[in-house]
């Protein structure tokens, strides 16, 4: 019983970690068509902005939930009126923008921090179930994954800028043809989407460290949940994110953590030869 | 005004200065110094390491030179910086075999990085020390690997635990040639101490998510857990099983956690139990000079095996190159096959004739905030699973790494 609890507890920290990685890239992905290769070293930016902050005395909750997004909100909306903004429509050049700019930060992160590990110790200490104990971070971030899909649900559904970005993204003409700006509602979602980005990345970084090359760790699962997905920004990641994580776990409790990372790129490529335009291309066709 | 095309010409100049000021200066010592070279990663993901072991060569080959030199002549250490990267490897021992005619090779930190440069400076005809702790094999009479091995420290850290802690022991290890080899070491030693290793996991050295593993070694209920993590990323494993409350529960013993105590926090590892073949914490008056002056001068916040037997390898090539009161290859290795010796921060360091390896102390230490304090020492331990694989005595001619087949 104890065993069983535990053993969804895990699942449930390995789907949350897989919706926070990926949450940022859907949502630039998803809205934009953009794809930001630069993503994972938006996460390790996040990471760095925290562990910074934290290390100068700001409070590990303020550093993780305010600086990190904060900062990389700030440079995402920077870099999409530098870079991004040239590039709309244009996608193996902004792949290869992208790109560059991971490479430009890596390097950039490495000089000002050097090429070691950095990280904090995870807050909230541990709890026990039954005869098991896990760390109660692990938990908190299951509840922060549900608590951002709920969030954006809520924005997307409710809200005028959901309706504007959800009409921008699916007919941008018309949307500029309704007197919307269609720029600007994509500065503010590239913004948008490195902030969740930061916040993934500085909410990840007790667990995990960082490094200025931890991107790479990230980058790989983000594109395999969001793009398993498929278009539905929010219901496709948390889908794609609970059935990937699920299988990883089962695998890696069953097997080693070989195999589950193994049967999760497997689950990838069934699921896509199956249903190439992901999971909400073909389910759930008009959810968010 | 500054325009563009003069700034242009301006950086081009400096850069060309700079380019040209190593030449200059080399050519003043160029006739009548010793010149060996060190390749060690001082970027790159395993720039803690190589960081700390430019430091103690330079500062080795500093008290050399302090001490009237080596036949008379001043030794001149060439660095290189492969930056973690393998390629470069090959290419600077190229360089320093033929380019720079170096008596001696002291580098790599990595088995890999390690078995490019051999085979090519065997070829080059090119002394080699190498003096990282690896999981042991090497058998050519061109290199010296002076770091201990896992037949050397397993075989006292498994009883150590074991008799403090219990006979279950659940492993988990790198997913390389060191960690497959250290734990099939572990399970050898456990066994004949009448234990048993309940499971074994190995992670690829990217691996960050040990969330699951944590809750399979609850669910296996080891008496103790041992580990050969390597490297930045599996420092998450220390971090999630402190976050999870494990490390107040189960135990833990490493063949690995050294520099990982600077990043850790003193909750995190305090009570780790580690062997090696140097501990920061040993309590002799060469150690602690020897520490203030790389903590002092050098900046290196926590100093490893790897680092202290880089200064021993220097010391023990030095010395060698005195008695046999030459620089010429086939005569100092004569002299260090000879039984040669080292006493210094790590103890005793003796050279094992027939597997060129260190015979070495070992010690057993527990992380206590920050720092290893030495809870016993094991003297003059052999390289015992290199000997039962190679003799350079009976086949000088050997080039290769054994992969030692451990009986369970």
């Amino acid at each position: 019983m104890d065993y069983l609890v535990i053993l969804l507890l895990q699942i449930g920290s390995a789907v949350a970690s897989l919706v926070l990685m990926s949450i940022g890239l859907a949502v630039i992905f998803g809205m934009m068509r953009v794809i930001n290769l630069a993503h994972g070293e938006f996460l390790m930016l996040g990471g760095y902005a925290a562990i910074t902050a934290f290390n100068h005395g700001v409070n590990l909750w303020l550093a993780m939930v305010v600086v990190a997004p904060l900062a990389v909100g700030l440079f995402g909306a920077v870099v999409e009126r530098l870079v991004i903004r040239h590039l709309y429509g244009r996608l193996i050049d902004t792949m290869l923008a992208t790109w560059g700019l991971s490479l430009a930060m890596i390097g950039f992160v490495t000089v000002v921090f050097g090429n070691t590990v950095s990280g904090i110790s995870a807050p909230l200490g541990s709890l026990s179930i039954g005869a098991y104990r896990t760390g109660a971070y692990e938990i908190f971030l299951i509840g922060v994954a549900v608590l951002l899909l709920v969030a954006g649900w809520l924005v997307l559904r409710f809200t005028r800028y959901g309706l504007i970005a959800r009409g921008t993204m699916q007919n941008p003409a018309m949307a500029a043809a309704l007197g919307t700006n269609p720029s600007a509602v994509y500065a503010v979602t590239f913004a948008v989407g490195s902030a969740l980005s930061g916040l993934a990345g500085g909410l990840l970084a007790p667990l995990s460290g960082v490094v200025p090359t931890i991107g790479a760790a990230y980058i790989a699962k983000a594109f395999i949940t969001v793009i398993s997905g498929g278009a539905a920004i929010l219901s496709g990641t948390a889908i794609a994110a609970t059935l990937l994580g699920a299988i990883n776990t089962l695998a890696t409790f069953a097997f080693t953590s070989v195999l589950g990372e193994v049967a999760l790129l497997v689950a990838a490529v069934v699921l896509l030869r199956l249903l190439p335009q992901g999971i909400t291309g073909r389910f759930f066709r008009r959810a968010l | 005004m500054i325009n563009r095309r003069k700034l242009l010409r301006a950086s081009a100049a400096g850069a060309a200065g700079l380019a040209a000021g190593p030449f200059v200066i080399r050519d003043l010592h160029a006739e009548d110094a010793v010149k060996i070279a060190g390749i060690h990663d001082t970027s790159g993901g395993l720039d803690i390491y190589g960081k700390q072991m430019v430091a103690t060569l330079d500062l080795a080959v500093n008290e050399v030179n302090e001490s009237g030199g080596l036949l008379g002549r001043k030794i001149q250490l060439i660095n290189y910086d492969p930056q973690s990267n393998i390629q470069l490897y090959t290419q600077y021992a190229t360089e320093a075999a033929t380019k720079e005619k170096v008596a001696v090779v002291h580098g790599g930190i990595t088995s890999a990085s390690r078995e490019a440069i051999r085979p090519l400076l065997k070829r080059f005809n090119t002394l080699y020390f190498y003096n990282t702790l690896y999981e042991g094999g090497v058998c050519d009479r061109n290199i010296f690997c002076t770091g201990s091995t896992p037949a050397q420290t397993v075989e006292k850290l498994v009883p150590y635990v074991q008799k403090k802690w219990g006979k279950k022991i659940y492993t988990i290890a790198a997913d390389y040639n060191y960690g497959q080899i250290t734990a099939k070491w572990v399970k050898k030693y456990a066994q004949d101490n009448g234990g048993e290793v309940v499971q074994t996991d190995f992670f690829p050295l990217d691996v960050t998510d040990f969330g699951p593993t944590v809750k399979k070694i609850q669910a296996a209920k080891p008496d103790l857990v041992m580990s050969a993590l390597v490297g930045a990323a599996h420092i998450s494993f220390y971090r999630q099983w402190a976050a999870a409350g494990m490390n107040k529960q189960i135990p833990l013993a490493s063949t690995t956690f050294g520099n990982e105590i600077v990043i850790t926090s003193p909750e995190e590892h305090n009570g780790y139990i580690v062997a090696f073949g140097y501990l920061e914490g040993i309590d002799t008056p060469a150690n602690k000079k020897f520490v203030e002056i790389v903590h002092g001068k050098y900046g290196i916040p926590h100093m490893t095996e790897l680092a202290t037997m880089t200064y021993h390898g220097l010391h023990l090539w030095a010395d060698a190159v005195k008695k046999a009161n030459s620089l010429d290859r086939v005569k100092v290795i004569e002299a260090l096959e000879g039984g040669a010796s080292y006493d210094g921060p790590a103890g005793k360091t003796t050279i094992d004739a027939k597997t060129h390896h260190d015979i070495l102390d070992v010690y057993i230490g527990e992380a206590r905030d920050k720092k290893f304090v030495v809870l016993e020492k094991f003297a003059q331990q052999q390289p015992a699973d290199t000997q039962a694989v190679c003799d350079l005595k009976k086949s000088p001619n050997e080039n290769k790494q054994y992969v030692i087949d451990v009986k369970t």
